[in-house]
């Protein structure tokens, strides 16, 4: 208090500041910089194909970019990669909150962790190993579950099923879900577990049974969590190939029935036309990995602007 | 059965994952003799080459055997698909390309700008494979099919294998009440490409789709890479679907015999497929040997349904650094050797005729 102030050095930075500044600066600038070269490549890629194809980009029902003239649409792809990827968080979301409730909440602790771990071991499983799985076991296994739904759900025209072998929508969709059920579960596990205390025990104290405290408290706190968490998993459902290349029996038309073979989406149908594409066949599957990028911003941006309207229920505050 | 589905599912996914080429099979059938009698070497040195998956067994054939009597000479094939065989040439990248599809007008064009003195790129065709039509129906152990109707199997105007225009192929044999699941490749194939020009050259009316190596038939199943179509018709009785040879042999499926309008049925066979060939004719211009099939043919044992592969150079102005070993192994490959060696792995050998023409072709690179 009484000793003389220090000698004022606010103008002098040292060289380790600058450095460090200088670096996560450039780092910053790094990232837009990849991000921007990104969509200018597909954009001048995607614009060379477009403007010689002879088909409509966004209602064709055909992919033949390397004929002369070429005709490709991304119709079938954007339903595809949409449906499928909408079955699986319908599937996933309800059964990883489940799965986050039971772990942070009602599993005694001895089996808490166990639980938690195999869950994130799913995360470890390479898709190309979910492929082979989904192909070799989940599509002979699916016939029995289809012919049910068809049974009772077929006059709806979504759930008709003919008897093929299951390489449909749906079987990709419920592939997909299992693919997705890790990082949902683990994300919003954590968030549940930084509910905090003091409201979790007011509830309680309150008279509330479990379930209600995980009502008033638990969930409307773990909200935003579940939305970013979902939409990780949303990330990897569309943009997942290997796993759906190898069970999906690919076609390029729209199916009713989401039992039935058929459809594609972007992700799988790039693995498939590659290799045998010419230079035009390459700048449409870039113009379609376009429409991909540009799929994946809207939805990310979407998840933002629901979490930021939502920001008073955070957890972090 | 089971086990070798799951294999074939294993190869497809694996290849699927490096992203190369899937129609190659998984190793060579027996061993393989890498020894050669009249091998001339040509010098020193190492070449790159890409494209086509369909003839990466015989290009391993004749590399290592070109390997294993020249020494000091590296040759790189490496088998990404004919479309990216081809784009790697025109990008100079390569001395030469493999295609299962000979390269259309645009790529010719561009060939040019590689080819130095005003040459351009030709095609060689250098061994062919033929595609056979591989069903599982339990019970039938010979299936007699002719275009029309494989056409209409295919593009499921015939659902059920009891069907009156199948049964009427096949007097005697006792046909299941099953539906007929065709299945074909979902990813851009050669072999697709060849399928569907010998289905609209012979059968018109029943496939009037343009051919190409994406499939456009209508319903059916699809799958990836040979391997895939493979797998999918051991797991399925009631499939039907198209691959090269040797998936066919290596996995004990019965294959449709062809009614040609020959006196006798016509068997999926390496000999079968070289007399079709010679049935076709060079429609390539200025020393291209681009070749026409001719997929009515009526001629006695002559298989229509073939793929051939070519080996892609410039006729004039190769690149001088690998001029000489290019021309010392595509030498040997169209060769009384090399083309001797493709029987045994389920490629048909190039018809003399045609093959002598490849040989001066590649005598006259410069």
């Amino acid at each position: 208090m009484g000793m003389p102030e220090a000698a004022p050095r606010k103008n002098t930075v040292r060289l380790g500041d600058r450095v460090f500044s200088n670096l996560s600066k450039g780092s910053g600038i790094a990232l837009l910089v990849i991000m921007a070269a990104i969509a200018v490549f597909l954009t001048i890629r995607a614009a060379v194909a477009i403007s010689n194809n002879e088909g409509n980009f966004l209602t064709t029902f055909q992919w033949n970019a390397n004929d002369s003239p070429p005709v490709f649409g991304i119709a079938v792809l954007l339903f595809g990669t949409v449906v499928s990827s909408v079955i699986a968080m319908t599937l996933a979301v309800p059964v990883a909150i489940g799965i986050a409730l039971f772990i942070s909440h009602y599993a005694p602790r001895r089996l808490a962790g166990p639980i938690g771990y195999v869950v994130d071991l799913l995360a470890a499983v390479p898709s190309i190993i979910y492929g082979l799985w989904g192909a070799l076991f989940l599509v002979p296994h699916m016939t029995g579950l289809f012919d049910w739904l068809d049974q009772f759900f077929g006059w709806t025209g979504i759930f008709a099923y003919n008897g093929t072998p299951a390489r449909s929508l749906m079987t990709v969709g419920i592939l997909l879900a299992i693919m997705i059920l890790p990082i949902i579960t683990s994300v919003t596990r954590e968030v549940f577990k930084q509910t905090p205390k003091a409201h979790e025990e007011a509830a309680l104290a309150l008279g509330a049974t479990r379930w209600e405290v995980i009502r008033m408290t638990v969930l409307p706190f773990g909200r935003s969590g579940i939305i970013s968490a979902s939409m990780l998993g949303l990330g990897r459902a569309l943009g997942e190939t290997m796993a759906v290349a190898t069970v999906l029996s690919p076609s390029f038309l729209i199916n009713a029935s989401l039992l039935e073979s058929g459809g594609g989406t972007f992700a799988q149908n790039i693995a498939s036309q590659f290799k045998e594409a010419g230079s035009m066949g390459r700048d449409a599957l870039i113009a379609s990995g376009l429409v991909l990028f540009i799929l994946t911003l809207l939805v990310n941006g979407a998840a933002r602007l629901i979490i930021a309207r939502r920001k008073e229920y955070s957890g972090a505050s | 059965m089971k086990l070798g589905a799951a294999a074939a599912l294993v190869t497809s996914a694996l290849l699927l994952t490096a992203a190369c080429g899937t129609d190659d099979n998984s190793g060579l059938p027996g061993a393989v003799d890498f020894s050669a009698d009249h091998l001339e070497c040509g010098p020193r040195g190492s070449l790159l080459a890409s494209g086509s998956s369909a003839q990466a067994n015989a290009m391993e054939v004749w590399v290592n055997t070109y390997q294993a009597n020249c020494d000091d000479s590296q040759i790189n094939y490496k088998a990404t698909g004919s479309g990216a065989g081809i784009q790697e040439f025109l990008q100079g990248r390569t001395a030469f390309a493999g295609s299962d599809s000979v390269m259309s007008d645009e790529e010719l064009a561009a060939s040019r700008a590689v080819c130095a003195d005003g040459g351009q790129a030709i095609h060689l065709p250098m061994a062919a494979g033929p595609i056979a039509i591989g069903y599982n129906l339990p019970g039938v152990e010979d299936l007699v099919l002719d275009a029309p109707t494989l056409a209409r199997v295919f593009d499921s105007g015939i659902t059920r294998w009891n069907d009156p225009a199948i049964a009427a192929l096949n007097p005697g044999v006792t046909l299941p009440d099953l539906p007929i699941t065709p299945f074909h490749r979902s990813d851009g194939s050669g072999t697709t490409d060849n399928l569907t020009q010998y289905l609209n050259g012979s059968a018109p009316q029943q496939w009037p789709y343009e051919p190409g190596k994406n499939w456009k038939g209508k319903g059916g199943q699809a799958a990836d890479g040979s391997s895939g179509l493979v797998g999918m018709v051991q797991q399925n009785a009631g499939a039907i679907s198209y691959f090269e040879l040797s998936y066919a042999h290596q996995n004990n499926i019965s294959t449709v015999r062809i009614d040609t309008g020959a006196p006798e049925p016509v068997a999926v066979s390496v000999e079968n497929a070289s007399s079709a060939i010679a049935a076709g004719e060079v429609v390539g211009e200025g020393g291209d040997l681009a070749l026409e099939l001719d997929y009515a043919t009526r001629e006695p044992g002559a298989y229509p349904i073939v793929l051939v592969t070519y080996e892609i150079i410039c006729d004039k102005g190769n690149n001088p650094g690998t001029l000489d070993l290019t021309k010392a192994f595509l030498g040997y490959a169209a060769g009384d050797e090399g083309q001797g060696a493709l029987a045994e792995i389920d490629y048909a050998p190039i018809p003399d005729r045609i093959i002598a023409q490849v040989r001066d072709r590649v005598a006259g690179m410069s």
